[in-house]
């Protein structure tokens, strides 16, 4: 056992310098702070009421995506087809308004379980790789959309779709509230509900938990339905707010923002761990960086490299809270 | 002990002038953090004999065969090949300087053909210098022939059983003008006829002067293939010598480092010397338990308040009947019956509904979440029946894990503290307490003081002994004899697979299951055993 350790020191080890376990911990959120107090000082109109309700309203997709990719990478997955889930659902939503929002809305996002359904039984009961697994429909869920809709834009008029996209409440943009909301109700899942007990255990030691008697393959289609539910509650949000049912490029590109929100807020990938605060801060940090750099007037490639430069400290500083 | 050289000259005097071993270790050292695996080992290996090397688990079995091949580069001592001295930087030197390995699992390539793997990186090349396979598939086919494989050599490697494929890797070992072949638990795959070929290339390597160095837990393959043995045991060696000249009993205990002679029982561990009050009704009876190259139709009978030890050598089938008692091994055939009735469904879930509790063997693999705390990894198991509508209820979780920190004297600075942290005793005493908090009827313990510091070993046993007092029915597996002897009422002897041999009673002491295990005499089937003894010779 490489594990032994004399058992006086049952104490948390202090020999590592306290920096990056500092930095491991609160690193993302300062990031966040730090970009914003940059921001008061150096860029005009950054922290108005304006501009940061723009910025958050941007943002809140890909939250409510990276909620559930956090999930599935806190099981040592991976979930690719979150941009053909939210396309699959934009493209379900026109189609049934006719019968009411609600039988609408209640379409779209059961079109997301039924993709999480898919990827969860191809990779617990069939034993696919993740990675894998959730490509067949990250290829394939987008035909699919394309094929519902026909290939084509559709206009969306339905006054209470557009209310979703554009309506507030208390002066707070629904889509931000339903974010927010969603992230406090993932926080808890993961915290205190058996079901997230058991996703956290799982992606830590998933042949110790199968010995626990839990019920691994159920656990994990679970957090594949959830993940894909969040993406088509993502892909009706985003329909909204574009006014516009478009599945050929609704969710483009979706996975790795959300895989990056995730990384970035100290999620390991190897699983085990899962920071929900954690991704809505990811989420942010990279929202904010481009937004600043392209109010100083940068080219979006600048605010690619800053990112890939966030990206890459984030997964440095990840490595080492695994190896400890 | 014996001196190598001694064992050295003894072995080469058949030949004169006495030519240098073809391969030899001296005083060979290895370490790992906080581990000595190999202290001051020699090894010498004669040209064309069959060396089997033997010890029990952590004895540097792996690790004297990985600094031979170059997977390891030792610490201290040297190794000379044909009496020269050589420093092996990488597997590839070794193979190169003609010492081919077979591993216990395949490692081969099982995408490509079976005659790309026998000859990959050495493949007969045409006058493009591209790979001539027309002749690289006739050599191959004409190779595995002498094997007893007959299969088209274009096939891909996975298609083929895992003995052929075991076969195959033998094939490329031995072709590849090897001088010395290592074999890693060659048999633990194969079938009986696929031993038989094994055994016959063997006898074919040893007339070409090639040497095998055999490493194998199944004493029946080493009395019948291999001329000299060496033991080792706690990483250090402890004899050479002729197999011949050891009968089993000695060869066990030598492994095992107990001595026949003095067989003592003055309490070194920590259960009390009375057995327990046992019931006569068994609340786990299992008929027939099989499967394929593991099982071989083990039966026992499990009663409230009795602790029955599992002995037996390392492969001799003891964990996966405590696994597939625990519904985490699926079966060929065999019934489980739990307070009478009949498992049908097999699963650790239904296991542990019906209230069987498997402590795993490995610990780190199978046993503790290491970034979860230790009140996370106790309630585990228990997750479901602390929770109302889904949702865990804290106070209950922090008041059984209150308990069973005190009362397991779990050593962590709060209950939040990561498992990972935590040292070895203190981990598997979370564990104890993960699956004790499901108050289960049989609890199955594997190996459950390996590898722990001496007081929780203290602590551990005393509790087994508590725990099979307040009615618990326990199945305990260890390698530690003295432990097996004063921990269990009765114990059940498990050679390769089947049973052979139960003792109880005033049966329970060293020098019986010593005897047992070297597979002397099995002991004699007393009243109260005929049930399992009955089916032994039913079959």
């Amino acid at each position: 056992m490489t594990t032994t350790q004399p058992a006086a020191t049952a104490e948390r080890p202090l020999s590592k310098s306290r920096a990056p376990a500092w930095f491991q911990e609160y690193g993302v959120y300062a990031a966040v702070a730090t970009l914003l107090v940059f921001n008061a000082f150096f860029t005009e109109h950054f922290l108005t009421v304006d501009n940061l309700r723009t910025q958050l309203i941007q943002v809140a997709p890909i939250v409510i995506v990276a909620l559930g990719m956090a999930l599935v990478i806190g099981t040592e997955g991976v979930d690719l087809s979150v941009g053909s889930a939210m396309a699959l659902s934009a493209a379900l939503l026109p189609l049934y308004l006719g019968y009411g929002l609600v039988p609408a809305l209640f379409i779209a996002l059961l079109a997301g379980a039924a993709v999480g359904a898919v990827n969860g039984t191809l990779v617990s009961v069939v034993g696919l790789q993740p990675i894998v697994a959730t490509l067949a429909l990250f290829v394939g869920g987008r035909g699919i959309a394309l094929v519902v809709a026909d290939g084509q834009l559709k206009q969306i008029t339905n006054p209470d779709v557009l209310a979703l996209g554009t309506g507030s409440f208390l002066g707070v943009p629904l889509v931000v509230l339903i974010a927010g909301v969603l992230t406090l109700a993932v926080a808890f899942l993961v915290q205190r509900t058996t079901f997230g007990r058991q996703v956290v255990a799982i992606g830590g030691n998933r042949s110790a938990a199968a010995l626990a008697g839990l019920p691994v393959k159920r656990v994990l289609t679970g957090v594949y339905v959830l993940c894909g539910v969040l993406a088509a509650l993502a892909g009706i949000l985003a329909t909204a707010r574009l006014t516009a049912s478009d599945p050929s490029s609704l969710g483009n590109l979706m996975e790795l923002s959300a895989i990056t929100a995730v990384v970035v807020g100290g999620t390991p990938l190897s699983g085990g761990s899962i920071r929900v605060l954690g991704t809505v801060a990811g989420a942010l940090l990279m929202q904010l960086l481009t937004a600043t750099l392209v109010k100083h007037n940068l080219p979006d490639s600048t605010a690619q490299m800053a990112q890939a430069v966030i990206i890459i400290i984030a997964v440095y500083v990840a490595r080492e809270r695994r190896s400890r | 002990m014996k001196p190598p050289e001694a064992a050295a000259s003894a072995a080469a005097g058949r030949q004169s002038p006495a030519p240098p071993p073809v391969l030899e270790a001296r005083g060979v050292s290895k370490h790992f953090p906080g581990v000595v695996a190999l202290d001051d080992v020699s090894f010498t290996l004669e040209a064309g004999e069959t060396h089997a090397l033997v010890g029990e688990n952590g004895a540097g079995k792996s690790t004297l065969i990985k600094v031979l091949t170059g997977v390891h580069r030792p610490d201290g001592g040297e190794l000379r090949l044909s009496g020269q001295e050589v420093h092996f930087a990488r597997p590839f030197e070794a193979q190169q300087a003609g010492i081919s390995t077979i591993y216990q699992e395949v490692n081969l390539v099982p995408l490509l053909s079976v005659a790309r793997n026998v000859f990959l990186g050495r493949e007969p090349r045409n006058r493009f210098r591209l790979i001539d396979f027309p002749r690289m598939n006739s050599e191959a086919a004409a190779l595995l022939d002498g094997f007893g494989v007959r299969v088209d050599p274009r096939r891909p490697l996975h298609t083929l059983g895992v003995g052929a494929q075991q076969m195959v890797a033998l094939a490329r070992a031995v072709s590849v003008n090897a001088q010395v072949v290592v074999m890693d638990e060659p048999t633990s795959s194969l079938e009986p006829r696929e031993v038989e070929t094994l055994f016959g290339v063997i006898a074919d390597l040893r007339r070409q002067g090639i040497a095998v160095v055999y490493v194998s837990h199944r004493m029946d393959e080493l009395y019948r293939v291999c001329d000299r043995v060496t033991v080792l045991r706690d990483g250090r060696h402890i004899h050479t010598g002729d197999l011949a000249e050891l009968d089993r009993m000695q060869l066990v205990s030598m492994m095992l480092g107990r001595e026949i002679t003095e067989v003592r029982r003055h309490g070194v561990t920590s259960f009390s010397q009375e057995g327990h009050d046992v019931e006569r009704r068994p609340v786990l009876k299992a008929e027939g338990l099989a499967r394929r190259h593991q099982l071989d139709g083990i039966s026992l009978n499990l009663h409230p308040g009795e602790v029955l030890g599992l002995g037996g050598l390392l492969g001799s089938g003891r964990s996966e009947t405590a696994k597939a008692l625990a519904g985490a091994l699926t079966l060929d055939a065999g019934k489980i019956s739990i307070d009478g009735s009949v498992q049908r469904r097999h699963s650790s879930a239904s296991a542990i509904r019906a209230g069987i509790s498997l402590l795993p063997e490995d610990r780190k693999a199978e046993g503790v979440v290491p970034g979860l705390s230790v009140r996370e990894n106790i309630v585990l198991a228990a997750l479901p029946r602390l929770s109302r509508a889904g949702i865990v209820s804290r106070g209950r979780q922090d008041r059984i894990v209150e308990i069973f920190m005190k009362r397991l004297r779990i050593k962590a600075s709060s209950p939040e503290q990561k498992v990972g942290e935590l040292s070895g005793g203190n981990q598997q005493k979370v564990l104890l307490a993960r699956w004790l908090c499901l108050e289960p009827k049989v609890l199955l313990l594997d190996e459950p003081t390996r590898g722990i510091d001496v007081g929780a070993k203290a602590e551990v046993q005393a509790l087994i002994d508590e725990l099979a007092q307040q009615g618990l029915a326990v199945l305990l597996i260890s390698s530690d004899i003295e432990e097996l002897i004063e921990g269990a009422d009765r114990i059940l002897v498990l050679r390769s697979g089947a049973s052979a041999g139960e003792l109880t009673g005033d049966q329970v002491t060293e020098g019986a299951l010593l005897e047992a295990l070297a597979d002397h005499s099995p002991a004699a089937p007393e009243a109260g055993t005929t049930e399992n003894a009955g089916e032994e010779a039913a079959r």
